[in-house]
């Protein structure tokens, strides 16, 4: 092999060949075609071993973008199921074919004029009762969300709810390529999390109170004197910083508040 | 046979960490700390980072940051030619045309396009992926700002920003930074971010590495994800902000007075040349971990491969701070699936120790980045590094004392986005540590620009990860998420007043390209290299082998893990 050899950090990721030796190889069909991959590789490296090169279908490889949605079967069943292509490993036999795009609805709006009355989601998405309670989208879950409920809760009118459960989604849209009543349920979930956050979750005061007060230019005479401080005396300042202790509680407040300004 | 998820192999170390943390718990009951080094501790310490080894580094031989010595794998990104031939692309028409054209698609893109159309302008977003694929969407940990009077100010969280960067970064982008940080948290809170907080609604706050006081707001363990996904929705609301997916940009644009205005586009999927003309041009493409730097694994995404970097160093922006690149002090070890993948800083600001082969305690959980990421470094050096059995090496990070500390369950709920993936790996993090290493991170430097996002071309702004300056020689957690807010927000107003006020009318050029072609060859540089690479290529190098009519290196990408050189060097 031509493959040049480089000066390795020990925890480089390990070459083709080491995985190999580590690992057998085993058949998979990438959209019906047998390919040898090795065992223990995801869906996604085991398609680029086989000589694939992603530009659609492929994004954080970490789990958490939901762009390489994936459709699967194993041999002797009937069932289809999905997973991320970062996330599943490879199994022998296993048919593979991924989602590239999905052309799920998304209502769009003024968020500003929303309130967080549920009507206004049913009037975005009335498909929502069309939902007919199968659980596909569920079980589709690379997440592992109970997505049926936060439907339900939807249609019950509880944004909170809902908002909370869905809080996880990365929006891959499985439980929508599953979904019997064509819901698109990852852009519902997400006009509730806007609005739980924005209109029901109670706002940060001391926020509004600390903007006052940087807009008031309580600070601007201390950054300007910080801005034009020597290096040396700057490590200094640096070095004396109080720490606010690890386990110390919201009530914990700073010997020395000169480089304070208190409100009230 | 396996021992708390993990294979047999590692019973007899994880049985260590099991026997020292009663005693541990103790310590971290009563608050007390493992001592911080000294300043001067903290750079002997840093001989063992991979930034200060000389043989990973060597000079540019091109353009205005001449004889800067960065990473090898920068170096051959700048000495390397346009895809195209400047004198086959036709300039005189446009295939499309905007006021403002943001290059990139993620978080600091994304927020310069909402400020920006709200400013008037016409915005088109070009992105080599989708919308929102971003290491934007992968930030987990927070988000800083001092929002609490009684204890903190922007001038504590000044002093923790430039001792992390090593007192080297720009005061004036410093000084904006810690000043608009609250309103721009507050910003978010309206567009609807779920913020992790109190019942009250007070904000939940804590600490991170280099910062005295807790002013790390979050989002669960999701807070990039939940911020990307809410501007982005927004973004969708609005008519006058189109994107197009999979058309990166290979070129900028200028025009015969020198303002950058567009840039050349590559539709992936179809493969032609378009051109987008602006008046404005935001530069905001984030990282390049993609690039694998002195061969680390990384926690970056797919597309982050300096592709903004190239650009703007062809039209003339030079380089800050890019000698320096961050390395998070804990990516996975093991298992091999998730390698690489970033395990946030929180579980350490919550109170999981870092720990040797011994299970013994050897560094604060809170130093700066680049001295944690050293200090683990050496201890591995030195040979207290917990072995796997995939023959690479890491330290402990001992997550399950987190459920002792703040009651059963703590991992689960804060860290769920942790504990789901590790689960299905059969794994525990609750009752089993983590085993780690330091991955690249963070691109701490990048094109240079001021307090206004203004670079040394008319018209050309950058945001975010590309550009260098606020972190200086290192970056402190929390402070990349409140960077893309704020100066995506600063971008995206001031190309649109440039758009307005400022943008002339003229003849587009590509000029700029065939000069930096003519001084590759004064350099005596021959090569086949072009840039930017898009993606990077993990085919594996049998089935390169084979591919005989690939097209030119390159093309197809470069900086592989698989260890393909370019051809020509």
């Amino acid at each position: 092999m031509s493959v040049k050899e480089k000066k390795r950090n020990p925890v480089e990721t390990a070459t083709n060949e080491q995985k190999q030796v580590a690992a057998g190889l085993i058949s998979v069909y990438i959209m019906g075609k047998r390919y040898e991959v090795p065992e223990g590789f995801t869906i996604m490296k085991a398609m680029e071993y086989a000589g694939y090169k992603f530009i659609r279908g492929c994004g954080c490889r970490g789990g958490t973008c939901g762009a390489c949605g994936t459709v699967y079967r194993k041999p002797g069943d009937y069932k289809i199921q999905v997973a991320l292509a970062c996330q599943k490993t490879v199994e022998p036999d296993m048919y593979i074919a991924q989602i590239p795009f999905f052309p799920a609805n998304r209502a769009s709006y003024e968020f500003s004029k929303l309130t967080s009355a549920p009507e206004e989601i049913f009037k975005l998405y009335p498909e929502l009762f069309r939902c007919v309670a199968c659980n596909a989208c569920s079980k589709a879950c690379p997440q592992g969300i109970e997505v049926m409920d936060a439907i339900s809760a939807l249609k019950r009118g509880d944004i909170s709810e809902a908002a909370r459960l869905s809080f996880e989604c990365i929006q891959c849209g499985l439980c929508t390529s599953r979904c019997f009543g064509e819901l698109a349920q990852y852009h519902m979930f997400q006009l509730a999390r806007r609005i739980y956050g924005a209109r029901v979750l109670p706002r940060a005061e001391h926020l509004t109170d600390m903007v006052k007060a940087v807009s008031e230019g309580r600070y601007e005479a201390i950054l300007e004197k910080l801005k034009n401080t020597k290096e040396d005396e700057l490590k200094k300042l640096y070095q004396e910083r109080e720490m606010e202790p690890v386990s110390a509680g919201e009530d914990w407040k700073p010997k020395d508040g000169k480089s304070l300004w208190e409100a009230r | 046979m396996s021992y708390l998820g993990y294979p047999d192999f590692f019973e007899p170390y994880i049985r260590r960490v099991e026997e020292t943390r009663p005693a541990r718990m103790e310590k971290r009951k009563g608050a007390e700390e493992f001592p911080f080094m000294s300043l001067d501790e903290r750079q002997e310490m840093l001989k063992y980072h991979p930034d200060y080894k000389e043989e990973g580094r060597r000079e540019i031989r091109v353009g205005v940051s001449k004889s800067y010595r960065v990473a090898h794998e920068f170096v051959d990104l700048l000495e390397a030619r346009s895809r195209v031939d400047p004198d086959k692309v036709d300039l005189s028409g446009a295939d499309y045309e905007a006021d403002v054209l943001i290059i990139g698609a993620g978080g600091a893109a994304t927020i310069a396009a909402l400020i920006a159309q709200e400013n008037g302008g016409r915005v088109l977003m070009a992105t080599k992926l989708r919308h929102g694929d971003a290491n934007t969407m992968m930030a987990e940990g927070g988000i800083q700002a001092a929002t609490k009077l009684e204890k903190d100010s922007p001038y504590y969280h000044y002093l923790d920003v430039m001792g992390g960067g090593h007192f080297k970064n720009d005061p004036d982008i410093v000084a904006a930074f810690v000043r608009q940080a609250p309103d721009a948290l507050q910003w978010l809170e309206s567009l609807g971010v779920m913020f992790s907080k109190l019942p009250d609604g007070r904000l939940d706050a804590m600490h991170g590495g280099g910062t005295c006081r807790k002013r790390m707001h979050y989002c669960a363990d999701l807070s990039g994800m939940e911020i990307m996904r809410t501007v982005r929705d927004e973004a969708r609301n609005r008519a006058d902000i189109r994107v197009l997916e999979f058309s990166p940009a290979v070129e900028l644009i200028l025009n015969e007075h020198g303002q950058c205005a567009g840039a050349l586009l590559y539709n992936m999927e179809t493969e032609e040349y378009l051109v987008a003309k602006a008046r404005a041009v935001i530069l905001a493409t984030g990282g390049a971990g993609r690039l694998h730097v002195q061969g680390f694994m990384t926690t970056n995404h797919y597309g982050a491969t300096a592709d903004g970097i190239v650009l703007g160093y062809r039209v003339g922006v030079p380089l800050a701070f890019m000698h320096t690149v961050q390395y998070h002090p804990t990516g996975v070890v093991f298992p091999e699936q998730i390698e690489g993948w970033l395990i946030t800083e929180r579980f350490r600001a919550e109170g999981a120790d870092i720990l040797n082969v011994q299970g013994e305690k050897f560094v604060n959980e809170r130093e700066p980045r680049d001295v944690e990421s050293a200090r683990f470094i050496k201890e591995c050096l030195d040979g207290k590094g917990v072995p796997t059995p995939t023959g690479k090496v890491g330290v402990w990070l001992d997550s399950p004392m987190l459920d002792i500390l703040h009651g059963e369950g703590r991992v689960r709920t804060a860290f769920v986005g942790k504990w789901k993936v590790y689960d299905r790996l059969g794994i525990d993090i609750s009752k089993a540590p983590m085993l780690v290493y330091p991955t690249l991170h963070y691109q701490n430097g990048g094109l240079k620009d001021n307090a206004e996002c203004e670079t040394a071309v008319p018209g050309l702004y950058v945001a975010g990860e590309v550009t260098g300056g606020l972190h200086g020689e290192n970056r402190l957690m929390g402070n990349s998420l409140m960077d893309i807010v704020i100066f995506g927000r600063i971008a995206g107003r001031n190309a649109a007043v440039f758009a307005k006020e400022r943008a002339k009318e003229g003849k587009l050029t590509l000029d700029h390209v065939k000069r930096y072609h003519k001084d590759l060859e004064e350099a005596g540089i021959r090569t086949d290299r072009v840039a930017p690479i898009l993606l990077p290529d993990y085919t594996s190098p049998e089935v390169r082998e084979r591919q005989l009519t690939r097209a030119v290196w390159g093309l197809r990408g470069s900086c592989s893990v698989y260890g393909a050189d370019p051809p020509d060097e």
